[in-house]
């Protein structure tokens, strides 16, 4: 019987992985899967909805559910229709996350008040709004680097209020009770208008009354086309360019010229009025002309935004998160009793995991048509992904849990960082054009990433050799060895790829910017790593250091390889810091003194580890 | 052998020294990126890596306070080559090691080469001009040119050191020596209004420093900034002082003409110039940005290469990752100014540039090899006693 116990932990795994790819069930009858995958242009990518609506939420609050004033939870893409059509109600809904208590102060608002705690609806911030961007006029020009808390704060609700009010503006304008019926009969004017206009300009007699409307509305979709930067409308028939999206205000405005309005715009108008209206059986009507009239022009780009759509809605890293946490309990837990049958059993959750991030890291490349890594967030991903990846050999060879531990912590956390990093907008950016060289970032980045795993790895062998050695008695010799021998192994590794990828990035840099190597914080950080992955070995063959000794040095190679990681980026100097981060310092920073303190408990004597006093 | 140098070889040879090194030069670097945020990268560079000691200044006395670039990598390079020459016989367990160190040891020589050889200068172009010289990142010079036959002119180039030092050069073209009065390494230029009679008293008698004072600004170490400096320079001929003018090697500032002995002479302080016997003129500057935002995609220079002996005349094509190399010298596309209409390339003379490339291929396979032979070996053990698995 027991012996079936891991091919149900396997089972029940593949059971929770395959509920994620089944959508979400929804109370209402409008179509929102389909609203969310119809694509825009935004950030110089062509997206669904879907990842509009999400990774505004995570850029103004951190998560992705959305509370209604009534306590209805409702989903992101019901919220996106709501600032669209319906942003009074959107206005009230608590969105916004405020936590700095100066910042609270100016804006009038007190913690208790705001949901969670913390977040405060547009309405209750708008009272303020003026203050606030004289506030962020100040903090402006300060240097992004050397900015106080408080500036943080302000520039950071600045720029989600402004990234609202460019939703808002997106496909309709915030204001009108019905979109819809204006734009008809705007569409119905436009021929008598544009001439009242044209004779009104050449002096000659007109109708004054139709004229003065068309130039009211001229100076509404003007205003409109500058508030936002959300190109929604796909270019027309003629329009030979693939990229030359617009926005709804610019749209309209061409149709001074050619005299209609565009269908798309029609469209999400009547998709506006199907909402507020709440007639769901016109808007899924609407939305599926829709996306079948784009498909004739964008199949494959909709074949890609429909399979972000599901992505999302997948979260194959969220599922992958708590898979590693399982795992690395159970695999604890295989180090006390039935080490045998929890072994396998986390072994096989770590395996399930780290093919649901490989399907994730997949489909991302799939998308993005780039290598694994193009920023900080898939560096994070790709990390966690390698490290696991070699633990899954070393359980393989070792088969002690060892390895099932390492991959679950270094899982999980790797994916903890990439969460964080998510929060700062769209993870699928576009690559800059001093990056833009697929083999070089297929190449330098993918390889010196993998050193990074490696060099995590290595450390996080060392802490579990410290922990479990100095505080239980269950680290016998055998694992004891097995353990050095994996650090050893590991780090062996990680210097062949650190080295290679090092040596690829200076080869990038003599070919695109003229110099091998040029001293940038970065290279600085990568070539650290070599080094000291290389004094380890050193000093391990030259006898200076045995178990303990190796294992102190590999904890300190965390920190070595966190502050090439990250460290560097916080610099804010060289050609490399396009790594955009403000607020992991303090992170950075604790995780540094835990692992000197690790090293501290590391060096004890013999003595005092409780798994060798009966040695 | 003596006791001595017995006890010198062991010290060289030691595997305790490798580590000791090792260690010093990851101070060393991380010392330096945290310095760049002050220094900047060139100035980090000469301070930590082109140099044997790092100075700090206690007042105006520079202290040693740790080893520098050269020291460490000296050792290194030492250590290296005595470790090959006594510790390791070349046999085929060893090949890895081997092409390692030998790689490691081109690296350093390759790296204290690009320290001494390579030079950088910045080339700006707009749309349609023409050049036959690039300019320094970092050096400027005051340059006096007689402009009176119009077929050439004849250029003094006084290096920037000469104006800093102050004293009074006398140079066997000029009929008049020349005479720095003031020197700021980086000044800010600010407009002058002689005829308010509050207006700031200027050490300037001609051109257009009676419009314009300079006043000193801080050296900047940004790596986006430059320093321009200024200078008040008397001209002074046999018979008396001709004039003081107000040079700068601000971009903005234009030569200034004058008269002496008959004879038209141009002075300005500017970027210091490496001319080379042929010219490139920008046809063509393009920059994409992804649709609806400002982020660039891609920016590319359509150049014309001349060479006045006739056997290059063509058109180029420089973007990302993709320089022009010709005559000894990289061309890179490096950035813009201007609204698109202003290419600025990166001119790079680098003659070691192929060491790294050599170095590290050594290198890497060296790693690759000993990494095989370790696991060839940890696989051979598992296969002989699978019992050791725990």
């Amino acid at each position: 019987m027991k012996k079936f116990i891991p091919l149900l932990v396997l089972l029940l795994g593949a059971l929770y992985l395959g509920s994620t790819l089944i959508g979400p069930r929804t109370s209402t009858s409008f179509d929102l899967a389909g609203f969310g995958r119809l694509p825009i242009l935004a950030n110089g990518r062509l997206k669904p909805l879907d990842t509009v609506a999400r990774n505004s939420l995570l850029l103004f609050q951190g998560r992705q559910t959305v509370v209604t004033p009534a306590g209805v939870q409702i989903t992101p893409t019901e919220w996106l229709l709501d600032v669209y059509f319906h942003s009074d109600a959107a206005d009230r809904y608590r969105t916004f996350e405020v936590v700095h208590p100066d910042l609270l102060a100016l804006l009038d608002l007190k913690t208790e008040d705001g949901d969670g705690k913390k977040r405060f609806s547009y309405l209750e911030i708008s009272k303020k709004i003026p203050e606030l961007e004289r506030q962020a006029r100040l903090a402006g020009p300060v240097d992004s680097a050397v900015r106080t808390t408080f500036q943080k704060a302000v520039m950071q609700l600045y720029g989600a209020l402004v990234h609202y009010q460019r939703l808002k503006h997106t496909l309709a304008p915030p204001t009108t009770e019905d979109f819809l019926a204006e734009l008809l009969r705007f569409q119905k004017l436009l021929p008598t208008g544009v001439a009242a206009v044209r004779a009104k300009q050449a002096g000659k007699p007109h109708d004054e009354e139709t004229a003065k409307a068309m130039i009211e509305l001229g100076q509404r979709y003007l205003f409109m086309s500058e508030t936002t930067n959300f190109l929604a409308i796909p270019p027309t028939p003629d329009v030979a360019e693939d990229t030359a999206w617009q926005t709804t205000g610019q749209s309209l405005l061409g149709a001074f010229q050619r005299g209609s309005v565009d269908s798309s715009v029609l469209a999400y108008a009547g998709l506006g009025y199907a909402w507020r209206q709440r007639q769901p059986e016109q808007f899924n009507k609407l939305v599926e002309l829709y996306h079948s009239q784009i498909a004739k022009r964008f199949a494959s780009q909709l074949a890609k935004s429909d399979t972000e759509t599901r992505f999302n809605a997948a979260a194959p890293f969220y599922s992958s998160m708590s898979l590693y946490v399982a795992a690395l309990l159970i695999a604890i837990f295989s180090w006390l009793k039935w080490p045998d049958i929890l072994g396998r059993s986390s072994f096989y959750l770590i395996l399930l995991a780290w093919l649901a991030t490989t399907a994730g890291i997949a489909t991302r490349m799939w998308i993005e048509g780039r290598p694994p890594v193009t920023n900080l967030y898939s560096s994070a991903l790709f990390v966690g992904w390698g490290s696991v990846g070699l633990c899954l050999i070393l359980e393989a060879i070792f088969k002690n849990a060892i390895g099932s531990v390492a991959a679950g912590i270094t899982g999980f956390a790797t994916l903890l960082i990439a969460h964080h990093l998510s929060l700062t907008g769209d993870t699928l950016e576009m690559m800059r054009a001093v990056l833009d060289s697929n083999f070089w970032l297929a190449t330098h980045v993918v390889i010196v990433t993998i050193g990074y795993s490696a060099t995590f790895l290595a450390g996080f062998l060392a802490i579990i050799y410290v922990l479990r050695g100095g505080f239980t008695r269950s680290l016998d010799k055998a694992s004891a060895e097995a353990l050095v021998r994996m650090v050893y192994g590991i780090i062996c590794f990680a210097t062949l790829f650190s080295f290679v990828g090092t040596v690829l990035g200076g080869i990038w840099a003599d070919q695109s910017w003229g110099r091998f190597w040029g001293w940038d914080p970065k290279e600085n950080g990568a070539l650290i790593i070599v080094l000291w992955n290389a004094l380890i070995l050193h000093a391990r063959w030259g006898g200076l250091i045995k178990a303990r000794g190796l294992m102190a040095l590999a904890i300190f190679g965390n920190i070595v390889t966190s502050w090439s990681w990250f460290g560097t980026n916080m610099l804010g100097v060289g050609l490399h810091s396009y790594g955009f981060t403000d607020s992991a310092f303090m992170a950075l920073t604790l995780f540094v003194a835990s692992q000197l303190a690790l090293i501290a408990l590391a060096v004890r004597p013999l003595t005092k580890w409780r798994s060798f006093q009966s040695m | 052998m003596s006791d001595l140098i017995r006890q010198f070889r062991d010290f060289f040879v030691s595997l305790k020294l490798t580590v000791v090194l090792i260690a010093l030069s990851i101070v060393l670097i991380f010392a330096a990126t945290l310095d760049q945020v002050n220094l900047g990268i060139w100035a980090v560079q000469q301070k930590y890596f082109h140099s044997l000691f790092v100075l700090w200044r206690v007042g105006d006395i520079p202290v040693p306070i740790f080893p520098g670039g050269y020291l460490i990598g000296g050792f290194l390079l030492i250590n290296l080559i005595a470790a090959q020459v006594y510790r390791f016989k070349l046999t085929a367990k060893k090949s890895g090691i081997w092409l390692t160190h030998i790689g490691l040891i081109l690296l350093l020589v390759g790296e204290l080469l690009t320290g001494l050889w390579q030079e950088e200068f910045a080339l700006r172009l707009d749309e349609g001009e023409t050049k036959n010289y690039s300019e320094s990142y970092r050096s400027n010079e005051l340059a006096i040119s007689e402009t009176t036959n119009p077929k050439f002119d004849e250029v003094v180039a006084i290096p920037e050191r000469f104006v800093a030092r102050g004293e009074p050069i006398q140079q066997g073209k000029l009929p008049f020596r020349v005479v720095p009065k003031i020197y700021y390494p980086n000044a800010a230029l600010a407009a002058r209004d002689a005829n308010t009679p509050g207006a700031v008293p200027t050490p300037a008698t001609t051109g257009i420093g009676l419009q314009a004072t300079a006043t000193p600004l801080p050296l900047t170490y940004k790596q986006n900034e430059r320093n321009a400096p200024a200078a008040y320079i008397e001209l002074a001929g046999p018979e008396g002082p001709i004039g003081t003018w107000l040079v700068s090697a601000d971009p903005r500032f234009p030569p200034q003409s004058f008269e002496y002995a008959g004879r038209t002479w141009k002075i300005a302080f500017r970027f210091e110039r490496s001319y080379k016997p042929y010219s490139l003129t920008l046809l063509k500057f393009s920059h994409d940005r992804y649709a609806g935002t400002e982020i660039p995609k891609n920016f590319s220079s359509r150049i014309r290469l001349n060479s006045p002996d006739g056997r290059d005349d063509r058109e180029v094509l420089i973007y990302m990752n993709n320089p022009l190399r010709y005559a000894g010298l990289t061309f890179y596309q490096a950035g813009f100014e201007n609204d698109d209409k202003t290419t600025i390339l990166q001119v790079v003379r680098n003659p070691s540039w192929q060491l790294p490339y050599i170095a590290c291929s050594l290198m890497t396979l060296g790693l690759i090899v000993q990494f095989c032979i370790h696991l060839a070996a940890f696989i051979a053990r598992r296969r002989t006693a699978p019992s050791a698995v725990a």
